[in-house]
């Protein structure tokens, strides 16, 4: 058992007395910005990733940083459950199916269990993800260290097809949404031939268009548009949790164990396959839903109904990190943004991360154990607190968090025109999300762009322009084909409808 | 408002549908022209030039973007939904507008004073406080930003005259 050991390593690298209080740091940094309108995951891990740019630079320095990072991202998990609850307003896209259930359950009086279940499951789910990602990821990355330039484009092209073949945008939106993604990618110097592409003469686009900077702005500025919108005015049910309840909750808990394994299947294969959190909790709950014996009472607050999105949510959500480590894709936006730490702190992700940097690799396994049960305790310990945060009118908040994004896209490369470029992702944010382009391959589109156009052109100069080369050996075919089959998945259901209707006709 | 008032529809969807896509087209239109000065041909040596890639790129944003407008423009006008009512769009461009402003700002006096002002204006403005408790969260808050970014992280961030006044730089 090469992993135990190794994971026994990891442990030893993410217990430093510093590495745990980065952890609750994190953790309870992340669960405000997962309770906070206009604030993510996402878009927090990139505004304070400036922040860890001297970290990193330390030595081991690097893993304290990712630890701080991905915490944050497992306390953004956590918080996106308890405005669902209690507010009934998702402060996460992946916890809009948990609002279903909890936010009843809170009517009823009964938001300390609903948010005890939540929590719980969360950690279940994450924890299993975990377990998944320690013994399966040393497979992967040792199968990819085979991997040449023809396999890497297979998987990036299997990365962006199933965002059309899972995403509930429509096909030709998401499309158009990656394309996006891709064509700034591709802005600034060309990797390979090193020609300008598409600056126009502008100085400022030398470089490229920055993700981070897309990121704040799309899903910060774009996210507190939209609040706004709405005429946000926070009417909240009371939190009270106290140990009676949580022990009362973990009491019926057991008996949904086949929901939550179910449900964390379904998150993980989600979160590997770039599916996201947000359709996976949407995925289960609709599965739970019709495997449960009271299905129909669904809706009208039951505790299973909590477990189920949440469960899988947050395997999506680790698991989300398996691709990223092992191959260097990121399965959600949020683990983008950690790749492009990775990479801003000089790791190249991939394969030889779990050769070159095993201090890394197994140090952040470890914290990701270490975090969730960080988090378990911080949130079952402090929800009065954070539900507090949610009653700061929002003309406080909202025009603070402005001034955090604009601080954040300003910090990552010194350059008031990012600022600038944050106004307008942020417009775009806000038009995309009410015409329904989704957010996610656009951005992951943005970070991978340039190594996929490397891949496939490397992949062409081996073949001498021969696309064959994509089906020429076993397990290259095989992703291709995996990966069309999936981008023309929408025409194939699509088609297989009408002729069922043909058929009842 | 004479009638209807802050509810009336400011643009239907179909309309904004119709203009994003246009502008995704645009966008993929640009993205082409460039590919092929660039070129998007096979070359000795160095294989597929740097135009071959993004030429694709643009040529499927502009014709999905294509087939977006078109399914917009089949959904009938009645049963168009509203994208945005006027009052909303009154909202959204509050903010917008002092954020464009703020930027502006940012460039000229620094990020410290320009953010203090604007979380004071927003709070005056949108949330009605009274003039001392804006001033006093928008000096608190900066204040603080102040101590994260400069004195724990070393970050430094964009200053203006105020701040070379008081000896900060």
């Amino acid at each position: 058992m090469d992993e135990i050991q190794s994971l026994m390593h990891g442990f030893g690298v993410a217990m430093t007395p510093t590495n745990l209080v980065l952890m609750f740091t994190g953790v309870i940094l992340g669960v405000i910005i997962g309770v906070l309108p206009g604030l993510g995951g996402a878009n927090g891990v990139a505004i304070l990733l400036p922040l860890t740019f001297g970290m990193a630079q330390t030595p081991g320095g690097a893993t304290s940083a990712i630890i701080l990072l991905s915490c944050i991202y497992w306390g953004a998990l956590f918080g996106g459950a308890i405005t669902s609850i209690l507010f009934n307003i998702p402060g996460e896209p992946w916890s809009v199916a948990t609002t279903f259930d909890g936010y009843p359950l809170a009517q009823q009086g009964r938001a300390g269990n609903a948010l005890t279940a939540a929590f719980t499951s969360s950690f279940i789910g994450a924890f299993i993800a975990v377990i998944v990602i320690t013994f399966l990821s040393p497979v992967i990355a040792g199968f990819a260290l085979e991997f040449g330039p023809p396999e890497f484009f297979a998987v990036y092209l299997l990365t962006f097809c199933a965002f059309i073949g899972t995403s509930k945008e429509p096909p030709f939106k998401t499309l158009a949404a990656m394309m996006l993604g891709f064509a700034l990618a591709a802005v600034g110097t060309d990797p390979v031939t090193g020609t300008l592409r598409m600056t126009f003469g502008a100085r400022h686009l030398l470089t490229g268009f920055d993700f981070l900077i897309a990121v704040i702005g799309l899903f910060g500025i774009g996210e507190i548009l939209l609040t706004l919108e709405e005429g946000l005015a926070f009417r909240g049910a009371k939190a009270k949790l106290n140990l009676r309840v949580v022990l009362e909750t973990w009491k019926e808990l057991p008996r949904y164990w086949l929901t939550s394994l179910r449900s964390s299947a379904v998150g993980c294969f989600m979160g590997i396959v770039p599916g996201g959190a947000t359709p996976a909790s949407f995925m289960s709950y609709g599965v739970a839903r019709r495997f449960s014996r009271d299905g129909d009472k669904f809706g009208s607050g039951m505790v299973e109904g909590v477990v189920a999105p949440e469960t899988a949510a947050h395997a999506a959500g680790t698991s989300a990190l398996l691709p990223m480590i092992t191959l260097g894709v990121p399965g959600s936006p949020t683990a983008a943004v950690l790749l492009g730490g990775l990479m801003i702190w000089g790791l190249q992700p991939g394969p030889l991360l779990f050769i070159e940097q095993k201090d890394f690799v197994w140090g952040l396994i470890a914290s990701m154990y270490l975090g969730n049960i960080a988090g378990l305790i911080v949130v079952l310990t402090c929800v009065p607190l954070f539900a507090a945060i949610l009653r700061v009118p929002f003309s406080v908040i909202a025009p603070i968090i402005m001034v955090v994004c604009a601080i954040g896209a300003y910090t990552v490369h010194n350059s008031i025109f990012d600022v600038w470029m944050m106004v307008v992702f942020g417009v775009a944010g806000y038009l995309f999300k009410k015409l329904q382009y989704p957010l996610a391959p656009l951005v992951l589109a943005i970070v991978l762009g340039d190594a996929a156009e490397a891949s496939f052109r490397q992949a062409m100069l081996i073949s001498q322009g021969d696309m064959s080369i994509f089906f020429s050996k076993k397990l290259v075919g095989l992703m291709t084909t995996l990966a069309l089959l999936l981008l023309f998945w929408p025409l194939i259901s699509w088609l297989f409808g009408k002729l069922r209707s043909r058929a009842r006709a | 408002m004479a009638q209807g008032g802050e509810g009336r529809p400011a643009f239907r969807q179909k309309s904004a549908e119709i203009a994003v896509a246009a502008l995704f087209f645009l966008l993929g239109a640009i993205v082409i022209y460039d590919s092929l000065r660039v070129g998007i041909r096979w070359e000795e040596v160095h294989g597929p030039q740097g135009g071959y890639f993004p030429f694709y790129v643009g040529l499927i944003i502009c014709v999905s973007s294509a087939i977006n407008a078109l399914t917009a423009l089949m959904v009938p006008a009645d049963r168009s939904k509203t994208f945005v009512q006027v009052g909303q769009l009154k909202l959204v461009l509050t903010v917008l507008v002092p954020t464009a402003l703020y930027v502006i700002a940012v460039t000229w006096i620094g990020i410290y004073v320009s953010s203090a002002l604007f979380i004071g204006f927003f709070m005056r403005w949108l949330g009605k406080y009274p003039w001392w408790k804006a001033g006093a969260v928008g000096l608190g808050a900066v204040v603080v930003f102040y101590l994260i970014f400069e004195v724990w992280f070393l970050v430094p961030l964009p200053k203006g005259p105020l701040e070379s006044l008081l000896g900060l730089d």
